[in-house]
């Protein structure tokens, strides 16, 4: 397991499923669900080992991520 | 935790869209939006709507907004800078709005060096409209009309619109971006914000245009959108900056650059973040 240094909230509800984001996350740390939202649509999970680089955010239509990356400590 | 990307760009009142699944203009959307307000324009700004599938926009955009006829954009768009020099004002087109409906407004636009920034989002397709092919349709591209691909011979070849409006003299700032990965959406960001700092200095008419995928009016599942893109339209509308300080780019040099920045606009996300 690698230790992630950032996180993604993932807004479920807003997802429509197009699974862009899963192959554009150069970590490969989220992966589409089993479950359905209320539209019916998968929406994608994050595991372990984000690096908080924003790429999912790039290339969601539709605004699910927001993105968070935790501040280097300094020394 | 810090945070480093809003879910939705500030300049949106609603999340919600009507796009369709994996659609390239929401995120086009945000790059404009995100570079507005990241160069602190939004109070300046004036924007004019074409007709397309983002005309739904049109109610959730939070800047002083006009809605445009068909392909009519940049001759509103015209008139309002003429009477408010002050302001920036952008039109956003999509390709069949402004290259099949209204092709003579641009050009006339751009050749007077209208100092206005154009968008267009450009994915080959009247998406609106039920996905039928449009000017800018590549060759042997399958669309609602052209159902075994474009064919020159019946339906004649695709117009290049950014090369066409590079060789105007009035065009200052001439380019092509794609939303097609992030680092695509990266360097398309980039390109806004050059547009609108032309247009602040007052050096002329500046053009961003837009890949976009449109999944269901080219007939593939929403996955294969960036790679179909890439292969298909990316490889006739060729992408990077095509006229910068008013030198027009050849092609090979856009081939080269558009290896060397993806590579280290990857190179960037591989190692925790880029800045667009």
């Amino acid at each position: 397991m690698s230790r992630s240094v950032g996180t993604v909230t993932i807004a479920v509800e807003a997802c429509k499923g197009c699974d862009l984001c899963i192959p554009a996350c150069p970590p490969a740390v989220l992966s589409m669900s089993i479950g359905v939202n209320r539209n019916g649509y998968h929406h994608p999970e994050l595991h372990d080992g984000c690096t908080g680089c924003s790429a999912c955010l790039m290339v969601c239509p539709d605004f699910v991520f927001t993105v968070y990356r935790a501040e280097r400590s300094r020394g | 935790m810090k945070l480093v990307g809003q879910a939705k760009p500030d300049l949106l009142l609603s999340q919600e869209h009507h796009m369709c699944p994996g659609c390239g203009e929401p995120m086009a959307l945000r790059g404009y939006l995100e570079a507005i307000s990241e160069l602190g324009l939004t109070q300046r700004t004036i924007a004019v709507h074409g007709i397309g599938c983002y005309t739904s926009f049109s109610m959730t955009t939070d800047l002083d907004l006009v809605q445009a006829l068909h392909g009519r954009a940049p001759s509103v768009a015209t008139g309002i800078k003429r009477m408010r020099p002050d302001a920036i004002v952008f039109t956003l087109q999509g390709d069949g709005d402004m290259v099949n409906e209204g092709l003579q407004e641009v050009l006339h636009t751009a050749a007077r060096g209208e100092n206005i920034t154009c968008v267009l989002l450009n994915n080959g397709v009247f998406g609106e409209t039920g996905g039928h092919m449009t000017a800018t349709t590549v060759l042997g591209q399958r669309t609602k009309n052209s159902l075994d691909g474009r064919d020159a011979n019946y339906h004649g070849y695709p117009i290049l619109i950014g090369d066409l409006i590079a060789r105007l003299q009035g065009a200052a700032y001439v380019a092509r971006g794609s939303v097609h990965n992030a680092a695509g959406f990266a360097r398309t960001k980039r390109m806004f914000k050059r547009a609108f700092e032309t247009q602040v200095r007052g050096e002329g008419f500046s053009f961003v245009e837009v890949l976009t995928m449109c999944p269901t009016g080219w007939f593939i599942p929403t996955t294969e959108g960036p790679s179909y893109m890439n292969e298909t339209l990316g490889e006739v509308h060729i992408m990077g900056e095509l006229k910068v300080d008013g030198v027009i780019r050849t092609t090979d040099e856009l081939h080269e650059e558009n290896i060397r920045k993806a590579a280290e606009i990857e190179a960037a996300l591989a190692r925790g973040g880029v800045d667009a």
